[in-house]
């Protein structure tokens, strides 16, 4: 059975918006055609009109190729907009595509001196153990710097300490052990748990290995239960914290003139852990500070019974414990501020 | 202190390997810094012990001889030599021989090298060994003439058996005086191996005495038994001069000390051994119808002192003096004129004790360091005076030839007291923290030859404990405990964290502060520099326009500067950083820095300065790091207005409301660029751009500097605690207002006239925008705010916000003259 016109007329329709609709990949053109086929007044509503003036037998087969063409005419466009959206789209990230191993916008966040760094390393692990921040002069008297530390003029323990002075009874401390007498002097009687940490000068000639400048951290406890073996808990803690859990520390008889016993303390080296290198001058041990139970006279000077009270000391210099740590072998970087030094740090 | 461990031998027996030696020794706080082995590079089997069997003229040239030596292997070798202790028809000798491929120090060489010996031909004569010199063995820079062994030293053994030793280097603390000597150190070592000492004093049938101040050949007197305890004197008789040994010579050597002549060299031998120094006066020098006095010197008097210096000496000098005068200055010098020499015939040798205070004063005023300086300025034992006599005396007969008068001369006006120390085990648990009963305390006081007595009181057992006189460190029980403890080991103590009361703990707000700053700027992407606090004063007056304003007075100067660079301690932060800035600028356009450093500031009156903490930031170059964001170099600047952007910031942070900035000036600063920072009236600190003439002063490139330094220690003091402010419910409105005013109007004011007049419903103030020029006038400009008003409690009405809008703009009028830009 031959098809109506009204029908061919729609199979007509329908190829040429197809063809039509195949060469577009503009969004704007796109919807000019849904116009010009599916609109309110598109070609298949004017088709559509003469529907009516069809005999009533050939109206069902009409309407239905109609509906049909209709459907054909929407899904195709449907699936040409989404195509062409997603060309675009295409194109668009083709075209904005970001290099993400480039640099990125720089942020400018300075950077804490080495020495601080250290000192605060310090302290948090004393002030752990509840021991706090106690600072003192840096200019002092001989008396504070030496004889009250039961170094009288003239004693040998003198050479010990190279020293600079501003006259015959002021000093530039060589130690931060003045501190001591200072912080006994200001909580006395109480129990005492202070680190004292600042800087200290000594008359010596810039090395690699000698400044006329550093820090030191001098610790001070005091009380009436206060042990060699508290000492030993103590710094043992420290070091480990410090230079790492599994470290081996010793203590090693030593001398200063205001503690009785004196030691020092030594961790295995962190170069070669102990086997003998240069840096641990093959011995396997670096020293990393000194300590011990403050002299009687020291504790009277500073107002305590040596009978009733006892109490330890101990004093390390950051930037040597900075140079183990991350392998410094100049002391001279951390005062001449060149930042390709400092920028390595923080 | 280098000690030879074939000397140590001599005292005590080494029962345990070198390696546990050096350990207990350094743990007992004789540090051990080297193990030193001489001859270990000497090959055994071509460096050998020989014997001259006979020296023939070299038939080609007059300064050559052949010398034939028997290596007691093989047939003799013959080598060619120059040495002129070996002579045409000289035999006997024993030398060191080389052999062909022994690698050996090129004696000819001027800097150190190392060569191996090859047969050679010299002037037609085949060599096929060579005598060694010292310094072809490396034991000395002597290489005159062929070194001669010890008659005794077996043929054919390998050299390093003969002449081969090692050396301990240690390290003494000040309290370690009794081991700066061959004898102490073997005292340590039994005591740390189990051992007893032994072979001294040596038995001599002179040292029981009694001993006379006054003999037949002297009389010695101390005119101050406090500077001089004890004086001791000997006379060796026709002693014949001449060289030392081979085995005390290398012996000095090895210890570091210089071989002069037998005489010499027994006394520096025996104050090795001993650690008595000793002096050998040349007797027929002497006028000694008064006999031997020591005295303090008068003032002004003279001495020529052996190293050839005449010394004018201080009064209270320590003087040995004969009936002339000064001969020697005590414990630490001979004279000149009564010296040792080749024609000596009788020696006086003395042996005394002199206060180690008086010694060290003599020596540091007379910066004359020797090494009798320096033992009797450590303090040494007066009991010794005479046993170490007696062996330096014996040695001088087997030695030199003397022989020993049987008079010894000795006054001894202060003996020491006896010291006895009671120990209690309590006391060393209190001390320790550790447990340890009586017997063990006796047993490890004992092995240190302190003498002990058990006792018991009410409180329990305990011992008296006699110090040994050398021992002249010991004084308190604190002192037993410490040997108590590094004789049975440190690592043997318990590790216990502190039982007793956690002490009160104080807040520190200045500390929290000074930290709270630190991290402050680097978050504002400064980097922290620490600069030295010594300073000189020519940097100072580098750093300001005009040096003459520098107050040279002002500045605390040292009385012994290590270099002019570091002279007197600075009063400003801000000379250092910009030492800091020129270092940094020859590598790097774009610097930040900050530091935080006490200065020093002496007060009227007063015997210390003031300390107090300052800040100091340093501002220079691009004001970010280049990167291709912006095509290389960051286009903008940094300037006085990043630093105030910068210390705004802080004092936000910081919550250090009501700062002011103000116009001022300063000398090392540019004028119309540079503020006073004030609180409350009170000026805290400066900040500015710096003067160009002081920029290029300091080789800085041409490009702006920014420059703070403020009082760290007020601006914290007037932190003000955070107080939260409730968020309000209703709605912001927002309005810009633009003013016109002069030109020479601070912004700071136009902002305060606002916030004056806006009052609390005002709650921001923002300049957003400066304008000058067209349409502006000539002399004016315009500042653009953008103004918040809210309210906590309802909404702002229109009217409200154009009432208050009104008011803002009638008051800037009214005080500023300002009016609205159209």
């Amino acid at each position: 059975m031959a098809e109506t016109p009204l029908v061919e007329q729609l199979v007509t329709l329908r190829q040429q918006a197809l063809a039509e609709l195949a060469q577009l990949a503009d969004l704007n053109a796109l919807d000019a055609w849904r116009i010009r086929y599916l609109g309110r007044k598109g070609a298949l509503r004017q088709v559509l009109r003469d529907l009516g003036r069809l005999p009533p037998a050939q109206r069902p087969r009409a309407g239905q190729v109609s509906n049909e063409v209709k459907e054909a005419l929407e899904a195709a466009f449907a699936a040409r907009v989404q195509a062409v959206k997603q060309a675009q789209l295409e194109a668009a990230l083709a075209r904005e595509r970001l290099d993400v191993t480039l640099p990125g916008y720089p942020v400018s966040l300075g950077r804490l001196h080495p020495s601080t760094q250290t000192l605060r390393e310090i302290v948090a692990i004393f002030a752990d153990m509840g021991f706090q921040v106690f600072e003192s002069r840096e200019v002092e008297t001989d008396l504070y710097n030496f004889e009250l530390l039961n170094i009288p003029p003239y004693h040998p323990a003198r050479d010990m300490w190279d020293t600079f002075y501003l006259n015959e009874r002021v000093v530039l401390r060589t130690h931060t052990s003045p501190g001591q007498i200072r912080a006994m002097q200001a909580y006395c009687p109480h129990p005492i748990r202070v680190v004292l940490p600042g800087m200290c000068y000594r008359y010596e000639a810039v090395t690699a290995r000698s400044e006329i400048m550093f820090h030191q951290v001098e610790g001070l406890a005091v009380g009436t239960h206060v042990t060699m073996a508290d000492l030993k808990g103590v710094l043992v803690t420290f070091a480990r914290r410090m230079f790492g859990e599994q470290r081996r520390v010793r203590f090693r008889c030593s001398h200063f003139p205001f503690t009785e016993p004196s030691v020092e303390v030594d961790i295995d080296c962190l170069v070669c852990s102990g086997q003998g290198c240069a840096v641990c001058k093959h011995t396997g041990w670096v020293e990393i500070l000194g300590a011990g139970m403050v002299h009687p006279q020291v504790l009277r000077n500073g107002g305590y019974d040596p009978e009733v009270f006892t109490g330890f000391a101990f004093g390390l210099g950051p930037e040597r414990i900075a140079m183990l740590k991350y392998g410094i072998d100049d002391i001279r970087y951390f005062f001449s501020n060149d930042l390709r030094f400092l920028e390595q740090f923080g | 202190m280098r000690v030879p461990l074939s000397w140590l031998q001599e005292f005590v027996d080494l029962v345990v390997p070198l390696d546990t030696l050096v350990e207990r020794l350094t743990l007992a706080g004789l540090e051990v810094s080297a193990v030193e082995h001489v001859g270990a590079d000497w090959p055994r089997d071509k460096l050998l012990v020989g014997q001259v069997l006979e020296v023939k003229p070299h038939p080609q040239a007059d300064r050559l001889v052949l010398a034939v030596v028997d290596i007691g292997r093989g047939a003799p070798l013959t080598a060619v030599t120059g040495a002129p202790n070996l002579r045409p028809g000289d035999r006997g000798q024993k030398v060191a021989v080389a052999c062909e491929g022994a690698e050996l120090w090129d004696g000819t060489s001027a800097v150190p090298r190392r060569m191996t010996l090859r047969r050679a031909r010299i002037r037609g004569v085949e060599s096929v060994a060579m005598l060694c010199s010292e310094k072809e063995l490396g034991l000395s820079d002597d290489h005159s003439e062929v070194l001669l062994l010890d008659p005794e030293a077996p043929v054919g053994r390998p050299l390093q058996d003969v002449l081969g030793e090692t050396v301990l280097e240690v390290e003494l603390t000040p309290n370690l005086a009794r081991a700066h000597c061959v004898v102490g150190l073997a005292r340590e070592v039994a005591a740390l191996t189990g051992q007893r000492l032994r072979g001294w004093p040596p038995p001599d049938p002179l040292a029981a005495g009694p001993h006379q101040a006054r003999t037949s050949f002297v009389t010695v007197h101390s005119a101050d038994p406090q500077l001089c305890p004890r004086y001791s004197a000997a006379l060796i008789e026709n002693v014949r001069l001449g060289p030392s040994p081979l085995w005390l010579r290398q012996r000095l050597r090895l210890s570091g000390m210089r071989p002069i002549n037998n005489v010499v060299d027994i006394t520096n031998y025996c104050m090795l051994e001993t650690g008595q120094p000793l002096h050998a006066f040349d007797y027929e020098t002497l006028q000694l119808r008064q006999g031997i006095v020591v005295r303090p010197a008068a003032a002004g008097e003279r001495l020529r002192t052996l190293d050839g210096v005449e010394r004018v000496l201080a009064e209270g000098m320590l003087l040995i003096t004969d009936d002339r005068g000064p001969i020697a200055l005590a414990g630490i010098m001979g004279g000149e004129d009564t010296e040792v020499t080749a024609r000596t015939r009788h020696v006086l040798l003395e042996s005394a004790n002199f206060h180690f205070l008086s010694i060290r004063r003599t020596a540091q005023r007379l910066r004359l360091t020797t090494e009798a300086g320096q033992r009797f300025g450590r303090g040494v034992d007066s009991t010794l005076t005479v046993p170490a006599l007696l062996r330096a005396a014996r040695l001088m007969e087997r030695l030199a030839g003397g022989r020993l008068h049987p008079e010894i001369a000795d006054t001894y006006p202060l003996p020491p007291a006896p010291k006895t120390i009671a120990l209690r085990p309590a006391e060393v648990r209190r001390l320790l923290g550790m447990d340890f009963a009586v017997a063990e305390l006796q047993r490890l006081l004992e092995a240190l030859e302190f003498r002990c007595t058990p006792r018991h009181d009410t409180e329990g057992a305990y011992l008296d404990v006699e110090v040994p006189s050398y021992r002249l460190d010991v004084s308190i029980p604190a002192d037993l405990v410490e040997e108590v403890a590094r004789l049975h080991g440190y690592d043997a103590i318990p590790e216990t964290l502190l039982r007793d009361v956690l002490p009160p703990q104080r807040s520190q707000p200045l500390l929290e502060g000074v930290e709270r700053t630190r991290d402050i700027l680097v978050g504002c992407g400064l980097t922290e520099v620490i600069s030295y606090s010594l300073t000189s004063l020519e940097t100072v007056r580098r750093s300001v326009v005009d040096a003459a304003t520098v107050d040279a007075a002002a500045y605390l100067r040292l009385a012994n500067p290590i270099s002019q660079e570091r002279e007197v301690l600075r009063r400003s932060l801000l000379p250092s950083l910009l030492e800091t800035l020129r270092t940094n600028s020859r590598f790097r356009k774009r610097l930040l820095f900050f530091e935080i450093g006490r200065v020093y500031e002496p007060q009227p009156g007063e015997e210390l300065p003031r300390e107090p903490r300052r800040l100091g930031i340093a501002l220079s170059g691009p004001l970010l790091p280049p990167s291709w964001h912006y095509h290389g170099e960051s286009p903008e600047q940094l300037g006085y207005t990043h630093l105030k952007g910068i210390v705004e910031t802080l004092c936000q942070r910081l919550n250090v409301p009501e700062v002011r900035f103000v116009p001022a000036s300063h000398p090392s600063l540019l004028p119309g660029r540079t503020a006073a920072l004030e609180l409350g009236g009170q000026r805290l600190g400066i900040l500015g751009e710096l003067h160009p003439q002081v920029r290029e002063r300091f080789d800085l490139p041409d490009q702006p500097v920014a420059l703070l330094e403020l009082d760290l220690e007020q601006l914290l003091a007037h932190r003000q605690p955070r107080r939260y402010q409730r968020l309000s419910r209703f709605p912001a409105v927002l309005e810009d207002m633009a003013l016109v005013v002069d030109a020479e109007v601070p912004a700071q004011a136009v902002a305060d006239a606002i916030r004056t007049a806006g009052g609390e419903l005002l709650r921001q103030v923002t300049l957003f925008d400066l304008y000058t020029g067209d349409p502006i006038p000539p002399g004016k400009k315009s500042l653009a705010f953008s103004l918040v008003f809210q309210a906590d409690d309802r909404s702002l009405s229109e009217d409200e916000v154009r009432v208050l809008y009104r008011r803002i703009q009638q008051h800037a009028a009214a005080t500023l003259g300002a009016q609205p830009r159209q």
